[in-house]
């Protein structure tokens, strides 16, 4: 469906983008029953007369969704409704219990966001407003092609929490799209109320576009694309989208409002099933559940448990004279700050431990896939050989050499550093000593540095540092080797 | 006060008693005698140890059927139970079966199950009332002292009256919902039946409480409603709602409240007139809200996970020919007033209309009770019994309800108990009283069928 | 607000109900029957309703506690198979254009 000319088709036209995140909440058990909300369990294990909506069976709100959910609201800058509604979204689907989803319509529990996407357009800040975040739980999975022809259906996932995150549409490109998913997630890391793991689908986005000519107010007819699985999925699928739409409207045709698949694989975009007529969902209260209120008592409890934000963070790590790299670096995701802090608290040197946290241990993490708090180099053990470092106990070089040792004990730097002789030698004595032999050994440089020659001085401290296996301190010996020169 | 209401021995007599009034058709299924046995040896020591109970067929069991009524359910054996089934087994009592209803509770007749209509026991032409017909007549048939039914719009009490015996429909958020298969879930509430008042005391006594389970249940203290038994009427005010007798009521129901109402007032209690002028709207809003509400409820049967399953090569067939060969008529009728009543265009003038007069009816109890009156009196029913048959136009039948259905729409209490007879027919009256008390309705109830004495008991 | 033929297919289309037929007329008429019964609502003032405010939301603390099912799902699914229930395919019913959920 792409237009061959795709670079031309668009030009004089807008894109229009709005996005729905679909979040599922950290959560021990499921939204509305005491099943474990865990993934990857063998096919309906989890699930109990509730979730498979079994005659009877009523819902009961898990208190931590609500919590998690207001975490969510308070760290987007929205209005929190102090008192939400639950209402029933009816519709046939096998991986659908009940016959509807418990959702929140006319009244959700958040409105009126944020959010500050850190893009400069024309000279101001790109903050992209939210229209809305609401609580609702999760569908069970249809499985097409597990058996010939069956649809297989599992209710695990049915009745996990989620919030539902709705964008106004005022992205203009995916590239804003892209900025504002990247933010949005950093912040619901930060907030720690989701995995945000789009493969596991704890994370996941349609994206609503339109396109209209440049200097038109009014918006275009909006598509609905869903099914990117990842951040780049999506803005490769608004693009291709919104060419699609440019060369319709360019041909003086019509885009009609429909439901779209984005198959990235084959970096094309395919019509869903299509609607005949508009579905119908038949939104009402739901009965089997009272107003949700929210009580001053556990608002101010959910702004005190508030964690950092990214901003706040970046802010933080700014005034401690760190390069922008750095900082943007060690406030990527929430877990490497508190690293970096426990090794700069230790250590006091905020430009070197930024340094070795962004480097050496980051690599480590990346080759190990663990996590901040898994990795083998404690806080204590990395600022210890910082401290060596400062100190010159250690060479810069030697330091590496005792960090790649760090994982086959648990011994601290200095004895690392000990055992394995990379202390650099300091004693007077030791270094005059090489000194004095390496002047010996090659008389001929050594007269001509004696008269004068200063840039010999470097070639004799290389002499001394092979002598001394590495270990003498080349300050010091540079400062031995000055002193006998001529002033 | 009363004697205990049974022996060890009475299961098994009830169920005995239950198997030789199998032409009532009051049972859907009815437990074994084995399994009566076993229940009688491990029931607990509870205030109700030995006695047989029946509960309706909409309320979940784990060994008989928990069928509604319905095709759609046929053989459905719940592997969990009711909270209220718990609490009763708790209580020592013994399940003897499951008793027939309308379809999904949805009928005033009993005559919509998909298992045959129910007889009623006094005259077995005509209806027990509905749509907890079973349970009733189980009661008024003699075969127990005590069952169980659920609430809608006057599920219980109706046939109570019809039946001749007292009727209780807790307030809203009394009695845990959980495990009974919800019709309208803002409306419905497990009801108990008993022999007299003292036995209906008795039965909700033992299901009324909070349950963490069901969240529309409310956590606030059960008063003591035997306690009501020998208390005076002296200083208790009961209002009578002029809305409740038009001009087109039966004069001899009529005269069977002015009766009871009089000798409530030689009791000690002041009787006061007093207006609830939404009460005429009652029967427009429910039929509109419950009907909107059951089109939601029941979509949970779609052949997917249990109950049969019509054999399709699709999905959309296999959910049209199972829910259409699974439900009955007037449970199809309701499905499809409900979903258009909530659908595009009409779900504002229609459910939010709705809602809001519900609102207003609940308004005017509030009022009513604010202002010093403590329990209402009103007829529980336009007519006493009437033949199978009689009522074919749904309106016609919708309108059993009047005097019924405020009580589920305000959600305070109300029962019904027999006041007299009208062509040997069983007239009932109803008593209302405010959100959780129903103490002051059985006060009132223990004091009238104390009055009334045997004569007006079928 | 005559309920019509179209209404009532529309309807049972969407609370997946096949009618027969014959059935279609009676329904349509005792439907306009009862919402005839319904038409007195509209006379009523409704300005002065507020929601209710005072009913709370009880909570459930999040543990993992679930609701035992004394027979498990696979005893009494219509169709089942390595723990997963089975259904007929909906994409015959795709290919129909009908409507269909959206999640």
């Amino acid at each position: 469906m792409t237009a061959p000319d795709s670079l031309d088709v668009s030009h004089g036209f807008e894109m229009v983008v709005g996005l729905e995140v679909h979040v599922q909440l950290k959560t021990r058990s499921k939204a509305f029953c005491g099943c474990s909300a865990d993934f990857g369990a063998p096919p309906n294990q989890n699930t109990c007369p509730i979730c498979l909506a079994l005659p009877g069976a009523l819902p009961v709100l898990n208190a931590r969704a609500v919590d998690l959910a207001l975490r969510t609201a308070l760290g987007l800058g929205f209005t929190i409704n102090r008192h939400s509604v639950f209402a029933r979204k009816n519709y046939f689907y096998p991986d659908l219990p009940k016959g509807y989803q418990i959702s929140q319509h006319d009244r959700p529990i958040a409105e009126h966001g944020t959010l500050d996407i850190g893009l400069v357009v024309d000279g101001a800040a790109r903050v992209i407003g939210i229209t809305r975040a609401h609580m609702e739980e999760d569908a069970g999975k249809s499985i097409q092609d597990r058996f010939e022809g069956a649809t297989a259906v599992d209710l695990n996932r049915s009745g996990v929490p989620l919030v539902e995150i709705v964008s106004e549409p005022d992205m203009r490109s995916p590239e804003e799209a892209g900025a504002y998913l990247r933010t949005l997630k950093q912040i619901l890391l930060y907030l720690d109320i989701s995995d945000c793991n789009m493969e596991e689908g704890s994370l996941r986005v349609d994206a609503n576009v339109s396109a209209r000519p440049i200097g038109q107010s009014t918006l275009g007819t909006k598509c609905e694309v869903k099914n990117m699985n990842s951040f780049s999925g999506v803005e490769r699928a608004l693009a291709a989208e919104f060419r699609r739409q440019c060369s319709v409207l360019r041909a003086g045709g019509t885009v009609h409002q429909q439901t779209l698949l984005w198959d990235g694989a084959k970096g094309e975009i395919r019509p869903a099933r299509s609607k005949e007529g508009s579905s119908d969902y038949r939104y009402f209260p739901e009965p089997d559940l009272p107003p949700l209120q929210i009580s001053d008592a556990q608002l101010e409890h959910a702004r005190a448990a508030m964690p950092e934000l990214p901003a706040a963070r970046r802010a933080r790590y700014s005034a401690l004279q760190l390069s922008d790299y750095d900082v943007q670096e060690l406030t990527a995701d929430p877990a490497t700050g508190p690293y970096f802090e426990a090794v700069l608290a230790l250590h006091g040197d905020a430009k070197s431990a930024a340094n070795w946290v962004n480097g050496e241990v980051r690599a480590t993490l990346n080759e190990s896939g663990l996590s901040w708090d898994a990795v083998a180099v404690s806080p204590a053990r990395l600022a210890g050989l910082l401290d060596l470092v400062r100190d010159g106990v250690v060479s810069s070089s030697a330091a590496k050499k005792v960090y790649s040792l760090f994982e086959a004990s648990s011994d601290s730097a200095r004895a690392i550093a000990e055992r394995e002789g990379l202390v650099q030698v300091r004693d007077d004595d030791a270094l005059s000593r090489w000194v004095n032999e390496v002047l010996l050994e090659h008389p001929a440089e050594a007269a001509r540095y004696l008269a004068g020659e200063k840039k010999l001085q470097g070639l004799l401290v290389g002499l001394v540092m092979k002598k001394s296996q590495g270990r003498a301190d080349p300050k010091l010996v540079n400062q031995l080797l000055s002193s006998r020169a001529p002033g | 006060m009363t004697a205990p209401i049974a022996s060890g021995a009475s299961a098994l007599t009830a169920l005995e008693r239950a198997n030789a009034a199998a032409v009532l058709n009051a049972f859907v299924t009815l437990a074994s005698d084995a399994e009566v046995m076993a229940a009688v040896a491990s029931a607990p020591q509870g205030p109700l140890h030995g006695v047989p109970v029946a509960v309706k067929d909409n309320i979940a069991t784990t060994t008989l059927s928990t069928s509604c009524g319905s095709r759609i359910l046929d053989g459905w054996v719940s592997p969990y139970e009711a909270t209220a089934v718990t609490r009763l087994r708790a209580a020592g009592a013994v399940i003897i079966g499951k008793t027939n209803m309308d379809e999904f509770a949805m009928g005033s007749s009993t005559e919509n199950s998909a298992f045959g209509p129910t007889l009623n026991p006094l005259d077995h032409a005509r209806v027990p009332g509905g749509s907890s017909g079973g349970s009733a007549a189980a009661v008024a048939g003699g075969i127990c002292r005590i069952s169980f039914g659920s609430e809608t719009g006057g599920s219980v009490r109706q046939p109570a009256a019809f039946c001749g015996i007292v009727g209780v429909k807790p307030t809203y958020g009394r009695v845990s919902r959980f495990g009974l298969v919800a019709f309208a879930s803002s409306l419905d509430q497990i009801g108990v039946f008993g022999r007299s008042v003292d036995d209906a005391a008795q039965g909700l006594q033992i299901i009324a409480g909070h349950d963490a389970r069901d969240a529309t249940s409310v956590d606030t203290a059960v008063d003591d409603y035997r306690a009501q038994a020998d208390r005076s009427l002296t200083g208790l005010v009961i209002g009578v709602p002029a809305e409740y007798f038009p001009a087109s009521l039966d004069p001899r129901i009529r005269a069977r409240c002015d009766d009871a109402l009089e000798i409530l007032r030689q009791l000690g209690a002041e009787i006061r007139p007093v207006s609830m002028p939404h009460t005429e709207l009652a029967i427009p809003v429910y039929y509109i809200l419950a009907p909107a509400e059951a089109s939601s409820n029941l979509a949970r049967f779609d052949g997917v996970r249990y109950g049969p399953r019509e054999a399709a090569d699709n999905l959309r067939d296999m959910y049209e020919q199972t829910r259409s060969v699974g439900f009955g008529r007037e449970v199809t009728r309701r499905i499809i007033l409900g979903t258009y009543v909530l659908s595009q265009g009409h779900y504002d003038a229609y459910y939010v209309k709705a809602m809001k007069v519900r609102a207003k009816i609940a308004e005017d109890f509030a009022s009513v009770f604010a202002s010093g009156v403590h329990v209402l009196f009103t007829p529980t029913t336009p007519t006493p019994a009437f033949g199978f048959g009689a009522k074919s136009d749904p309106l016609e039948m919708y309108l059993s309800d009047i005097f019924t259905a405020t009580a589920n729409l305000a959600g305070v209490p109300a029962m019904s108990q027999p006041i007299g007879l009208v062509d040997g027919l069983p007239v009932g009256g109803q008593l209302l009283a405010a959100h959780f008390r129903e103490a002051d309705m059985f006060r009132v109830a223990y004091a009238l069928e104390r009055a009334l004495g045997s004569e007006s008991l079928s | 607000m005559a309920v019509s033929e179209s209404d009532v297919l529309h309807v049972a289309v969407l609370a997946r109900l096949a009618l027969e037929q014959n059935r279609v007329p009676t329904l349509v008429r005792e439907l306009n029957g009862i919402l005839d019964h319904m038409a007195v609502l509209e006379t009523v003032d409704v300005l002065a309703i507020r929601a209710d405010e005072k009913t709370a939301m009880p909570r459930r603390e999040d543990v993992v506690d679930p609701v035992a099912l004394m027979r498990p799902l696979a005893t009494f699914a219509p169709a089942s198979r390595d723990g997963f229930v089975l259904v007929p395919r909906l994409s015959t019913h795709t290919q129909l254009g009908a409507s269909e959920g959206d999640e």
